[in-house]
């Protein structure tokens, strides 16, 4: 069984590597101390991948792409711009998390039973806040986001204008 | 005028630098919180996860009576370590219901066996979508729910004795 979406618990957070975030499939045994030895990583990682098929649980539509192509090609749009709560820095699209592939096959699922994809966003942000959504809404804490290109092209120009002038 | 401007950009380069310092030695705390705290528990059934015990719904909740939600798995480390403090509360009197995230009647009775057993009902939640519904990140994690079955706290990762102490508190309060 997989070691993946658990909390960090008992060591601080630091010492643990996401080590689910980068390893491929079926290479499951979480490094929760990074002074293990090699060797007997190695090892455990090899059972782990071995002992993963017979137990392997996972969502149903994880990684079963949608029979209508054009519901797959919304679902898929719309898991790229999902943040993975566990591998913080990764679309639920690229985790390999147990909780992103479970977020995938829920997002597969609403939309083929008729929701739109901002719908479902909705839906998520309401659980976990703007912060799932690697598509933040404009709003009191995000609207200097999208004026400081408009901000800085303005006083771009006026620099260029009145460095201009001094030339002449 | 011209003096002060000469300097400006070290200044603010010292500014920059100060800041990533204090990224570095103080990180973010990144911790995934439920938006859903302060807000009723949304509608769920699950299925039993152990013959022995019915599964846990909706409707189990509210009707006057406060209870906790604990998010677990048998294949969770930190579970073990929080165990014998969810003992602790259910010795105290405290009803909580377990949701199985990922797991099999199997690892489940095991892993009672082996930490004890503090639920009063466990719910198979195969694919995490009563977790995703909570707005829960990972495992364990501890919701107290209360009487008129709204989400009151979130607490994430194993509980803490002080945390314990909260809880006892609060579930007193709500009673």
């Amino acid at each position: 069984m997989s070691l993946s979406n658990r909390h960090a618990g008992l060591v601080p957070a630091s010492t643990v590597s996401r080590a689910s975030c980068v390893e491929p499939k079926g290479w499951r045994v979480r490094h929760v101390r990074p002074r293990h030895r090699a060797g007997v990583t190695i090892l455990l990682g090899l059972l782990a991948a071995l002992a993963t098929p017979a137990l392997a649980q996972q969502a149903p539509l994880a990684d079963t792409q949608l029979s209508d192509p054009a519901q797959e090609a919304q679902a898929k749009a719309l898991m790229g711009t999902i943040r993975c709560v566990e591998c913080q820095g990764q679309s639920i699209a690229d985790s390999n998390a147990d909780i992103a592939a479970n977020m995938r096959s829920l997002i597969r699922q609403r939309i083929k039973s008729g929701e739109s994809p901002e719908q479902v966003r909705a839906w998520l942000i309401q659980r976990y806040g703007d912060y799932i959504s690697y598509d933040p809404p404009l709003g009191g804490a995000t609207w200097p986001l999208w004026a400081a290109p408009f901000v800085l092209l303005v006083i771009g120009i006026a620099i260029a204008r009145s460095s201009f002038r001094r030339k002449r | 005028m011209r003096r002060v401007l000469l300097w400006l950009p070290l200044v603010l380069f010292a500014a920059l630098f100060g800041l990533v310092a204090l990224g570095l030695f103080k990180p973010a705390d990144r911790t995934v919180r439920s938006a859903m705290v302060d807000k009723p528990l949304p509608d769920f059934a699950l299925p039993a996860m152990l013959p022995a015990k019915p599964g846990v719904a909706r409707t189990s909740f509210g009707g006057g009576k406060p209870r906790l939600i604990n998010v677990f798995a048998s294949w969770c480390v930190p579970c073990i370590a929080e165990a014998p403090e969810l003992m602790k509360l259910r010795a105290a009197g405290v009803p909580i219901d377990g949701v199985a995230i990922n797991d099999t009647p199997e690892a489940v009775q095991k892993f009672l066996d082996r930490n004890g057993d503090p639920y009063q009902r466990i719910g198979n939640d195969k694919a995490s979508q009563v977790q995703i519904a909570l707005g829960s990140s990972g495992v364990p994690e501890t919701f107290l729910i209360d009487g008129r079955g709204r989400i009151v706290r979130q607490y994430v990762s194993n509980l803490r004795p002080d945390q314990v102490d909260d809880i006892l508190q609060t579930w007193r309060a709500m009673r």
